[in-house]
């Protein structure tokens, strides 16, 4: 266990490196509502968000903290900084965001992935953009790609307004609640009819700051017929005290258009991951999620689609890897409410040296989605008899017509493949990686190449040190 | 014969849990020469087979086996490998993840410690598999995933002729593949020869797949030993008249 945490450290290191804390502002910690005020103020709130967020804040200290899932007892609001705000401004080129962020996001290959494969790029670094860029030809498109607080005040100030945490309201839950008292950052997409947006964009949210959090919130529009992937990656280096992400991701999926929601998240093994993604998806719309999920100390994420219309359908891809210290508790939900509307979710979930991976899937059919169909298949690998993987699985069904289907595997790794990959050659620790990796391959094979290989280096990240 | 000794296998005794299967083998290859190893369903001709290469399921509790002057009863399976041991095995794995190509390609790394030009591997592969019949589209499937008997065993010798091993250990490449598929096997087996003057034990029940080489030793084990050991005739011998009838 020693070789493991001398190995941890140095393989962690790009994303581990942490940048001196050299904040234009850090927001005192905790959460009153003096401090949401003063956020307000420092970020210029219009009228209706100061009254939101205070809205919010009554209703976070109203609700309860969840009690069926993992434990959250060791984030304490009290020592949390809520709004640290970076020495930048958002800039358009890279060259003008401060050095020593710039390295950071160059370390984590994001101006090189903008420069290769992507249409737009938006990285944020504590509570606000440090960056935000889209190609000519994307923005000649009609498409929006901006940061939350410039779309709040913006030409699409009101399009925010009527959609801002509409899908996910505060009353959602508790930390949906402080996330409308405590958002800042994200980024806003507006896909105007008809539009194809054939290469992705990618927002990367890097959390820095000691003890704080990040609330970024991500708000997406595809209209009608119009067609968009987005990426959203995440990190931040560990420190041996809590932080806190609690990002909302509401997604809006007009009438026959199409959205694919990418996701690598690696946080740190000192956070608390409580992020909520939701989706609506109108008549004959469909909506992909593909998500992976390694990092966070709790996590608690269940991206829902929502499939209104009639003929929408949504598919959701999943990996979580939980290591040593990890309580992750993931999985998707669906709510049938149109006609002849369908639902796949394939998931694999990684448990390894006493890491807790709980798969939840909910599927429900309300009466007036005849003619819907759902799979469900859910296989977990565990690495050794210290870890655990839980599969819950939970269905509400008010049709008669709905043709359900729910499939979970559970096993090990093969002593018989590993001994094949060795006998070749491998080391026992790279054939152990590389039969993990494959095991994961339902998310790699639909992530672009790039996340596919990051993604990959992460698992052999977790597996190094693993044997003996 | 008379060549140098690659491999000896002296009084191996091998276990799987509490049940002893090899009880004392002996054997003897040199290089360049083709062994075949014969015998009964379940007399432990696999099992030899793994204790070789250091299967870790399969215990040496006695005896020793020395590759190339030097003893690897202790060393890990991928050890081994690296020294020149090639195992074919009898059910190939399926692996999703990993496709055949670049399977092939980072197995050459770990042997070599150099990366070859991506050109010329693809080069030698694409004729590595045209020498096999092997339709060029399985480089760059998943490795043996949905691959049939014939295109797994296929792939095996695909990796024998790309690794280039000093011994190879073919077990029961041949088993379940039709006329032709067994001729292309054996072709591949042939060509390993010449190119690499490599060391073979062939595991088998049939003939066919020894039609293109020459057998130089046979050996016939029982019961976890080698009861009777002879020329390429003793194979003929087998063959006509069953293991029981041999004079041991």
């Amino acid at each position: 266990m020693e070789e493991k945490t001398y190995v941890d450290d140095i393989d962690r290191s790009i994303y581990d490196i942490k940048d001196v804390e050299d904040d234009d502002f850090r927001m005192q910690e905790g959460l009153t509502e003096e401090i949401i005020k003063k956020l307000s103020d420092e970020k210029d709130d219009p009228e209706w968000m100061r009254e939101f967020r205070l809205e919010s804040l009554k209703i976070y200290n109203e609700l309860k903290v969840p009690d069926w899932g993992p434990s959250i007892e060791g984030l304490d609001m009290d020592h949390i900084a809520t709004y640290v705000r970076p020495k930048s401004n958002m800039e358009n080129t890279w060259e003008n965001v401060p050095q020593d962020i710039k390295e950071t996001f160059e370390r984590l290959g994001i101006p090189q992935a903008e420069r290769k494969s992507l249409a737009g790029v938006g990285a944020q670094y504590d509570s606000e953009l440090v960056y935000h860029n889209v190609k000519d030809e994307v923005a000649e498109q009609g498409v929006i790609y901006t940061d939350m607080e410039s779309a709040m005040k913006g030409e699409y100030a009101d399009m925010v307004k009527e959609y801002f945490m509409k899908l996910v309201t505060p009353r959602d839950h508790k930390f949906a609640a402080l996330h409308g008292a405590v958002w800042s950052g994200g980024s806003f997409v507006y896909v105007p009819k008809n539009t194809d947006v054939s290469i992705p964009l990618q927002s990367y949210f890097r959390l820095n700051a000691k003890g704080a959090g990040q609330f970024e919130h991500t708000l997406i529009i595809v209209d009608e017929g119009a067609n968009l992937h987005f990426i959203e990656g995440c990190s931040a280096p560990k420190y041996n005290v809590a932080n806190l992400h609690a990002g909302c991701v509401e997604l809006y999926v007009k009438k026959n258009a199409k959205l694919r929601y990418s996701t690598i998240e690696n946080w740190s093994k000192n956070m608390y991951n409580l992020n909520t993604k939701r989706a609506v998806v109108e008549e004959g719309g469909a909506v992909e999620w593909v998500s992976g999920s390694f990092g966070s100390h709790v996590g608690y994420l269940y991206p829902m689609s929502v499939l209104k219309g009639d003929n929408s359908r949504m598919e959701f891809t999943g990996v979580t890897f939980a290591g040593n210290g990890q309580n992750l508790d993931t999985g998707a939900k669906v709510v049938h409410i149109g006609k002849n509307t369908s639902s796949y979710m394939n998931t694999r979930s990684i448990s390894k040296s006493g890491g807790i991976s709980t798969f939840r899937s909910s599927v429900v059919v309300q009466k007036s989605a005849t003619g819907a169909k759902s799979a469900v298949s859910c296989e977990s690998l565990m690495l050794d008899s210290d870890s655990r993987s839980d599969t819950i699985p939970a269905m509400d069904i008010r049709t008669k017509d709905a043709n359900i289907g729910h499939e979970a595997k559970i096993g090990s790794i093969s002593d018989d493949a590993v001994f094949y990959l060795m006998s070749r050659g491998m080391s026992e620790e790279d054939a152990r990686a590389l039969i993990v990796s494959g095991f994961a391959d339902n998310v790699s094979k639909e992530l672009p190449l790039e996340y596919a290989v990051e993604m990959n280096n992460l698992i052999r990240l977790e597996m190094k040190g693993s044997i003996g | 014969m008379n060549n140098e000794k690659l491999l000896e296998v002296k009084d191996l005794h091998v276990s799987v849990g509490d049940k002893e299967i090899l009880n004392g083998v002996n054997l003897e290859i040199g290089t360049n020469e083709t062994h075949v190893l014969m015998g009964p369903n379940g007399t432990g001709k696999s099992t030899l087979g793994y204790a070789i290469c250091g299967n870790p399921s399969y215990s040496v509790t006695g005896g020793d086996i020395i590759f190339d002057g030097e003893s690897i009863v202790d060393m890990a399976v991928n050890e081994r490998a690296k020294k020149g041991i090639f195992l074919s095995f009898q059910n190939p794995l399926e692996v999703p993840g990993v496709t055949l190509s670049a399977f092939i390609r980072s197995a050459l790394e770990q042997k070599t410690g150099k990366r070859m030009k991506l050109w010329d591997f693809k080069k030698k592969l694409k004729e590595t598999m045209e020498l096999l019949s092997m339709d060029e589209s399985y480089a760059e499937r998943d490795l043996n995933v949905g691959f049939s008997g014939g295109e797994k065993k296929k792939a095996e010798i695909l990796q024998l002729l790309m690794l280039e091993p000093k011994l190879a250990i073919l077990d029961e490449t041949d088993s379940g593949l039709d006329v032709d598929a067994v001729r292309t096997v054996s072709n591949g087996i042939k060509i390993f020869k010449e190119r690499c003057e490599g060391s073979l034990l062939i595991i088998t029940h049939s003939t066919k797949i020894l039609e293109a080489l020459t057998v130089d030793t046979t050996h016939i084990m029982e019961n976890g030993i080698i009861v009777k050991e002879g020329d390429a005739s003793l194979v003929e011998e087998v063959n006509a008249t069953g293991f029981q009838e041999l004079e041991i």
